[in-house]
């Protein structure tokens, strides 16, 4: 069982950083809607407060390193020019993508989409920890910011959906290959 | 003595305003730079930060340079005190919404 170092990367950006900010995001739409905007008369203790910031903050790093990892060890790799005369493009994905009417839009739309967009989870989820830090509880006091607030990381969860789709979609049908080979288990032959 | 007790737990909506309205800026701004960016070349090569990540990486950087201006900004003037927040919200979340369209790209492509 093997695995190549641009593999891993993708795994570590993809499944490590981008679905566990996927998964997080539902839990804490659902904590914000519970704890602040809900009928919801008991006041939240302070270990609960600690727990809802540190949790935001955690999101917002993981957001941060998804696009960071995304847009400058993984994409280099992706639209990485081959030579020319290079025939076999499968380890130039975006040049193999486009080599073909019926894979080109998941370049032209998909990662050109996936990009930018993802940008926007990060940034958006960072304003929601840094607005919860600053106000906690009282947050319950302005229904209008706290809306609004809950409005933004609902836009984080649908950039990050939207880059995670696209992600696995592209990986799936040009999957970004090489550098060096990690043997993860031997296996014996039959 | 009640003032004293009211003041230390009320919190203005001032910082909250300036985070959410920067925070659809940085957006918005990361929509126009990416359309910019596709359609005109001389803003494409400019932004051309760092080369294996070619335009993205100066859209991305200056998109997040706005957005934590706008907010530093808006702090200044708009903290300790209370705004009327909803043209703030309706405002910050139309430029959200305005910069998620501008990166779809067929949306992008009619420009």
């Amino acid at each position: 069982m093997e695995i190549t170092t641009r593999s891993l990367w993708t795994l570590i950006h993809g499944m490590g950083f981008g679905a566990l900010y996927l998964m997080a995001c539902s839990g804490a739409l659902v904590e914000l809607y519970r704890r602040y905007c809900s009928q919801n008369t008991a006041q939240p203790t302070a270990r609960d407060e600690t727990f809802l910031r540190v949790y935001l903050a955690v999101m917002a790093v993981l957001a941060w390193l998804a696009v960071i990892t995304g847009s400058y060890i993984i994409y280099p790799w992706y639209r990485a020019k081959p030579p020319a005369g290079t025939t076999d493009l499968a380890a130039f994905p975006r040049y193999f993508l486009l080599s073909s009417p019926h894979t080109s839009a998941w370049h032209n739309m998909g990662m050109e989409w996936k990009e930018y967009i993802a940008w926007i989870a990060p940034i958006a989820i960072t304003m929601a920890a840094v607005v919860v830090l600053q106000y906690g509880r009282r947050l319950k006091d302005h229904p209008q910011l706290r809306n609004t607030v809950l409005c933004f990381v609902w836009a984080s969860l649908l950039a990050a959906g939207v880059a995670g789709f696209f992600g696995a979609m592209l990986n799936k049908n040009a999957p970004v290959e090489g550098g060096d080979t990690i043997h993860l288990v031997q296996g014996e032959a039959k | 003595m009640n003032t004293s007790a009211a003041t230390t737990t009320t919190l203005p909506n001032g910082p909250g305003a300036a985070a959410v309205l920067a925070t659809g800026i940085g957006s918005f701004a990361l929509g126009l730079l990416d359309v910019l960016a596709d359609k005109v070349p001389s803003i494409k090569s400019w932004m051309n930060f760092y080369n294996p990540t070619g335009a993205l990486s100066g859209v991305t950087t200056c998109a997040v340079i706005v957005w934590l201006a706008a907010w530093a900004i808006l702090n200044l003037r708009w903290r300790g005190r209370d705004v009327r927040f909803g043209p703030v919200g309706t405002v910050a979340l139309v430029l959200l919404a305005l910069g998620i369209l501008l990166t779809f790209p067929p949306l992008a492509d009619l420009f």
